[in-house]
């Protein structure tokens, strides 16, 4: 019977022209394009200059700003109020000012102060603008203290602070391989959470539900036959995912493809029965839209994709565990970007497990009452 | 053995009791109609006995299995059609055919005899997608896919609600038939003109029963004589004969009125009353009740009643 039940599905998947385009388009627009969009690194950040030395270590300090891939100057103000109005103006977003006598603090080695002051609308761009200005202006005097004296520099004199980092993982720190498995992992949440709710609802509205329940099919199976196919949907919107990744990004699993199957299998059949739940709950397909945004917002918020987990209040840290995103973030960042392998993800393994169980049974308790 | 024995069965909705207390039987082999206005309880009824819904109370027999616990027997010898089209619209018609023959475990071929009459007129059309039929032919769809598992009892919620007067006749045509075959069928229908094709009625009102028999005892017990009215002013003639005390009951009934009188009231008489009201070429004949008529006493008697 099951055999009919998946037939049944399978030409109503087929003649829904709609359903296949959203299949091809979704991982098109949510791998491809989305990594552009969502990056947060900071670039072009728009630099107003106000020199009040004009001597030629604050003509090199300029040139230095201006010549980083983060800056672009824009504007070069006579003083500090003119160049105010011009952020305001929204013609720059940082302002760089420096002071009478510059160089001569400089070569004296005293304090030499610089300002810099940022637009803060954007948090982000101001925040690191500011950070990476700062770093230029260190750089700078360490450079110029080096040249003008070089035999003055003594180790007991100026302590020279030099931090190297190596990042880990992702050794350029390029934003997009830290996003793209994240955002194959919103990929499959959306299409796979989406279209088993509607896919039920859907016959709850126009009632063929009704004519199912007093044939002899059992619940269990219909529930079966409308899981089945989201599974394989699931894996295929998932394929196109890493595929266009690898294509257009060139980035491909770390670690072992076989270990990135084994928890999209869980994953997939987790947000599926998440799906049957709302469904189950609803009684239109409007009503299940506004459940699911509801729920998955929520969650793809809350699941480290966009912001740290850590710089989030305590309590939400401990909301964040019952989110199944989350460990299917970190399970294919993991493989993705550090190799990781099964054994090193047992605990997500068990916890996604759970989350399966969970909803599933649900699913079918909830289906069972609704009826 | 009854086909479907019902006693005191009671079923809520919040504050409505759409189903209130019925107890009825219906007979082997017996064409049962539920006749009654919209929310009269006809729907809550029929879904309780396709074992879709839990009743409040009492209990229901269905071929002799009771509802709730024997739900999955049940649900293999009952056919159900509901009010509302609910076969896959994105499949064709053969497509449901043989989906919903597969389900029950059967095949269009085995009990293709009993589909026959009714599928014959939709065949033409079996490579269409179901969604894109005619209302006529989706309830024949519809019936032949309650039918494709040769059910002992077949439920029809309201099946000719929104179908041309041509294919309602078409349609009960092949109720008759079916029901010659022996099949139990019991169908509700809010068109009292159907009424008289049953074998038994029952007239169903705030979910009660206000009368069960066959159309015809029904018919015979009209307790007065009838007389259909009609004059050049039909907008004024409702309260005119309203204001005549010897009138009983009067409703309006397509482009006549019907009505009733008291002991002391005539024809005659009201012809007078009316012509001296300014009426003209009043036409006062005396006509059979139909259901319709016993309907609306029966209701205004149970509602006198509360």
């Amino acid at each position: 019977m099951l055999r009919f039940l998946l037939e049944k599905e399978f030409k109503q998947i087929f003649r829904n022209p709609f359903l296949l385009k959203l299949l091809v388009i979704m991982p098109l627009m949510v791998i491809v394009v989305f990594p552009y969009v969502t990056n947060q690194e900071v670039r072009n950040v728009k630099l107003s200059i106000v020199d009040n030395d004009h001597s030629p270590a604050s003509n090199r300090l300029i040139q230095k700003a201006a010549s980083s891939s983060c800056f672009q100057l824009t504007d070069v103000s006579s003083t500090y109020d003119e160049a105010l109005r011009n952020l305001e103006l929204g013609e720059s977003d940082i302002i760089l000012e420096i002071p009478r006598n510059f160089e001569w603090d400089l070569k004296r080695n005293e304090k030499a102060k610089v300002m810099i002051s940022a637009n803060s609308v954007n948090g982000t761009q101001g925040g690191l603008g500011s950070q990476y200005l700062s770093f230029i202006v260190t750089d700078y005097g360490n450079e110029f203290r080096e040249q003008e004296n070089p035999v003055n520099l003594s180790a007991a004199d100026i302590p020279i602070f030099q931090t190297d980092m190596i990042y880990r993982f992702n050794p350029s720190l390029d934003y997009k391989v830290f996003m793209i498995p994240g955002l194959i992992v919103v990929l499959v949440t959306l299409l796979c959470c989406a279209l088993t709710a509607l896919n039920i609802v859907g016959e709850k509205e126009s009632g063929t539900i009704e004519q199912i329940n007093v044939t002899p099919v059992p619940k269990s199976l219909f529930i079966i036959a409308k899981l089945m196919p989201n599974w394989i949907i699931g894996f295929l919107a998932l394929a196109f995912g890493m595929i266009f990744a690898w294509l257009i990004h060139g980035l491909v699993p770390e670690g072992n493809l076989f270990t990135v199957f084994v928890f999209s299998a869980l994953y997939i059949l987790a947000m599926s029965g998440m799906g049957m739940v709302i469904s189950n709950y609803s009684n239109t397909m409007q009503q299940a839209m506004f459940i699911m945004f509801f729920f998955l917002i929520i969650m793809m918020l809350t699941c480290g994709l966009f912001t740290p987990l850590n710089s989030m209040p305590e309590w939400m840290q401990i909301i964040t565990k019952v989110n199944p995103v989350l460990y299917f973030v970190e399970v294919i960042r993991l493989i993705y970007l550090k190799g990781s392998t099964l054994n090193e993800l047992v605990p997500n393994l068990l916890w996604l497990c759970g989350f399966t169980i969970v909803f599933n049974v649900w699913a079918v308790i909830s289906y069972k009452k609704s009826a | 053995m009854a086909a479907v024995s019902v006693e005191n069965l009671c079923k809520s909705y919040g504050k409505v009791q759409a189903v209130n207390k019925l107890s009825f039987a219906v007979e082997e082999g017996e064409l049962y109609g539920i006749i009654g206005p919209d929310g009269a309880g006809k729907t809550t009824l029929f879904r309780i006995l396709a074992t879709l819904m839990l009743p409040d109370g009492g209990t229901a027999r269905v071929a002799g299995y009771d509802v709730v616990n024997d739900y999955r027997t049940i649900r293999n010898l009952i056919g159900y059609m509901p009010g509302r089209f609910s076969l896959y619209q994105d499949l064709t018609v053969e497509e449901n055919l043989n989906f919903f023959a597969t389900v029950f475990s059967t095949t269009v071929d085995e009990n293709y005899s009993l589909i026959e009459d009714i599928y014959k007129q939709i065949e033409p059309f079996k490579k269409r997608l179901a969604g894109k039929l005619s209302g006529g032919m989706k309830q024949k769809l519809a019936l032949s896919c309650a039918l494709i598992h040769k059910p002992e009892v077949l439920f029809l919620d309201e099946p000719t609600t929104g179908v041309d007067p041509v294919s309602r006749k078409e349609f009960w045509n092949m109720l008759l038939k079916l029901k010659r075959q022996g099949i139990t069928i019991m169908v509700s229908t809010p068109y009292m003109d159907e009424a008289t094709l049953c074998d038994r009625i029952a007239l169903i009102q705030n979910g009660e029963f206000l009368e069960v028999d066959t159309p015809r005892h029904i018919i015979d017990r009209y307790p007065d004589v009838l007389w259909s009215v009609k004059s050049d002013k039909m907008h004024r003639l409702l309260d005119d004969l309203r204001s005549y005390p010897h009138v009983k009951s009067s409703f309006s009934f397509g482009e006549t009125f019907h009505v009733t009188f008291y002991g002391q009231g005539s024809p005659g008489e009201l012809e007078a009353y009316l012509s001296d009201r300014g009426h003209q070429s009043v036409e006062i004949r005396k006509i059979a009740p139909s259901v319709e008529d016993c309907f609306m006493l029966l209701g205004r008697k149970g509602k006198n009643g509360k």
